[in-house]
């Protein structure tokens, strides 16, 4: 039983890893101001990268590294043009989710032979687990520790967002764009170079997110490895308020009905794991509509600012 | 000569003109890609043209390709126009094919009016289901952004349970039974392998190119549809009211329309017309429905096409075609050049990252026409 427990609750932070990586990239990314729907396709950058990078130089920390490059690379896109060039920001957000993968398996089939599914990474090269051999093998504290480091990292990640975001300078200026941009204007604040720095961020995010799945989740890939989890992390950070925090609970709402699915389907429990699948989905509509009420974003979330010619 | 010039310019500064240049720059950037991989860009898209173009079954299947884009870039178009943002026409299809699945599959009724039967019935589920997203925004605030993302997961669940479930399920496969005949749309699909009509086919050497892919009615569908579309947007009252919820909520509201109540309506219609989407697409080609791995990018690609069309009904279903074309033809290259088919994806990627900024386009136009202006005075 016990044993049980710790292995849904270990496959649930496995599976909630890459998930509040990306959702924390659209958390900073809307407070500032800019909307992202473009996590999908940088996170699908981040996921080949992480991979690519991984299986050729054995070097998982290197790989991780790269992903946020890469992805921040794309994201730079979104915000050349949703900043400067005051783009209708869900347009942008949707052409990114087309060349992320697009570009994705397009170098996948250059590096790996015209195979649209990286080759696996050698053991070694994958995410390390800081405790493994802590705990006795098997036990509840080493199927639910025993993690890899990215699961860490993640959880790091959103303490970190939350400290950025509510108790600097910094933090302040950023929400500050987000709610008001004009008014952040006025006080010397340059939006742009805000909103540039937050929207590149969320791409470095998204694309710890992809590696997030690529390097310790699996261990290559391949085209349905990144298969609308950049939208379910755009939901949870709606579900969360726009907050790092809450980003973070509902990433792991998401995670445990992932584990609860591949905990029933080791069983031979007669419960279809279909309907189990579906159940995350169906409560967060119930949560929105009766437990959280309104969600409203940043004041100035998806308007583009463009400052007054003088 | 003077003036035809001067049209040219105002066109390519109007909305159209705008989208033409972005398709045309997407293109580019695709050579470019193709180029940096090491393959002639220019054999490619003679490769794609003519995978397109070459023969009566190559253009049958690119219109056989564009009808469900067609379609689910309306829904979305219609949404937009409302002020809505759909991101569910995925989860709508999913559902519209479902349904037309189990109304193909398990009502017994005469030829045509099966057809009508699953057609409406399909139609009208799905409408239901994306008025659910309409209905949880208008009476709970619900985002509709997040409320169709997670019907989209409903649906792509409930398709899986339905289909694996007993009765529905053909035996050892993971797809349903296929629906009956008389609830298939494809053009003469028993009659062209009898004897007879191979017979006459054979003389028709066109219509028989044709008939080896599983023409149908789909697409006469959907471009009445995207004429019921235009007229609701632009002729009915309506159709006002939608869009002017759209442009304004609160002037809407204040001028005395129900925003409430129109925004349940405005997503049932683009619900029905993903719907019919995935109706079409099962009588007319997949006659079932198969367990879903992943989402199957219909919807996806409809938002792609309705950008691209500028959010009209027309625009969808020029969009459309080109979207079906270059997922019909792109991969082509694949198989003979062994270049890869993502091109497509960057292209249509890259066209709708400029639609996106028509801002930066304006500039380029302006900047040119400045040039030449100083280089006059000088």
């Amino acid at each position: 039983m016990l044993a049980n427990l710790g292995f849904i609750l270990g496959t649930t932070l496995l599976y909630s890893a890459p998930l509040m990586f990306t959702s924390l990239g659209g958390v900073i990314s809307e407070n500032s101001g800019v909307v992202n729907i473009g996590l999908e396709g940088m996170m699908a950058i981040g996921a080949f990268t992480g991979a690519t990078v991984g299986f050729y130089s054995g070097n998982p920390w290197l790989a991780f590294l790269a992903a946020g490059i890469a992805s921040g690379i794309l994201a730079l896109l979104h915000a050349i043009a949703s900043v400067t060039f005051a783009a209708d920001q869900v347009v942008s957000g949707i052409a990114i989710n087309f060349l992320g993968p697009g570009l994705a398996l397009f170098l996948s089939r250059l590096f790996f032979d015209g195979a649209t599914m990286t080759e696996s990474i050698d053991f070694n090269a994958k995410m390390p687990r800081p405790l493994n051999g802590v705990f006795a093998q098997n036990s509840f504290l080493d199927l639910v520790f025993n993690q890899y480091a990215t699961v860490y990292l993640a959880f790091l990640l959103v303490l970190i967002m939350w400290f950025l975001l509510y108790k600097t300078k910094l933090g302040l200026r950023i929400r500050a764009v987000g709610e008001h941009p004009k008014a952040a204007d006025t006080l010397g604040i340059n939006v742009y170079k805000i909103r540039y720095l937050c929207v590149i961020l969320s791409g470095i995010f998204a694309g710890f997110g992809g590696a997030a799945m690529s390097l310790a989740v699996v261990s290559n890939f391949r085209p349905t490895l990144i298969s609308g989890h950049g939208f379910i992390a755009l939901a949870a950070m709606i579900f969360g308020k726009w907050k790092p925090q809450g980003a973070m609970l509902a990433c792991l709402l998401f995670g445990a009905s992932q584990g609860l699915v591949i905990f029933i389907g080791r069983t031979d429990l007669q419960v279809s794991s279909q309907i189990l699948a579906m159940l995350p989905y169906v409560l967060t509509l119930v949560i929105l509509t009766g437990f959280v009420g309104r969600a409203n974003g940043p004041a100035a979330d998806g308007i583009p600012y463009e400052k007054d010619e003088a | 000569m003077a003036k035809s010039k001067f049209s040219f310019k105002k066109f390519l500064k109007g909305k159209v003109g705008f989208t033409f240049i972005s398709i045309f720059i997407g293109l580019i950037v695709g050579a470019i890609a193709l180029l940096i991989a090491g393959y002639n860009p220019i054999t490619a898209y003679g490769i794609i043209i003519k995978g397109i173009f070459g023969r009566p079954k190559y253009i049958a299947y690119t219109i056989l390709y564009s009808t469900p884009l067609i379609l689910t870039g309306l829904s979305v178009a219609f949404a937009f126009r409302t002020g809505l943002f759909n991101i569910g026409a995925e989860g709508q299809y999913i559902i519209g094919a479902l349904v037309a699945t189990m109304v193909g599959y398990f009502l017994h009724l005469p030829p045509v009016i099966h057809v009508i039967f699953v057609f409406l019935l399909a139609a009208l589920a799905a409408g239901l289901y994306g008025g659910i997203a309409g209905f949880l925004k208008a009476k709970f605030g619900v985002h509709e952004v997040i409320a169709t993302i997670m019907l989209n997961w409903i649906a792509l669940y409930l398709n899986n349970f339905i289909v694996m479930s007993e009765g529905v399920r053909r035996p050892e496969s993971e797809s349903s039974y296929k629906i009956l005949d008389t609830a298939r749309i494809i053009i003469l699909e028993k009659w062209k392998w009898t004897d007879e009509g191979r017979q006459w086919l054979s003389n028709h050497p066109i219509l028989q190119d044709i008939l080896k892919t599983p023409a149908n009615w789909g697409f006469l569908v959907a471009i009445l549809l995207a004429v019921v579309v235009w007229y609701i947007l632009n002729k009915t009252t309506l159709g006002y009211e939608l869009r002017a919820v759209g442009f304004n909520k609160h002037a809407a509201e204040y001028g005395g329309i129900a925003v409430e109540k129109s925004m349940v309506r405005s997503m049932f219609i683009a619900g029905s017309l993903a719907g019919a989407a995935g109706a079409l697409q099962v009588m007319g080609v997949t006659k079932a429905v198969t367990k879903l791995a992943a989402m199957e990018g219909y919807g996806f690609d409809g938002i792609a096409v309705s950008l691209i069309g500028s959010n009209t009904a027309f625009g969808s279903v020029f969009a459309g075609l080109l979207f079906g074309a270059l997922k019909y033809g792109g991969p082509k290259i694949q198989s003979t050049l062994g270049a890869p088919s993502e091109m497509i994806d960057i292209v249509i990627g890259t066209i709708v990252f400029f639609i996106a900024i028509p801002k930066f386009i304006k500039m380029v136009l302006d900047f040119r026409s400045n040039k030449r202006g100083d280089k006059n005075v000088g």
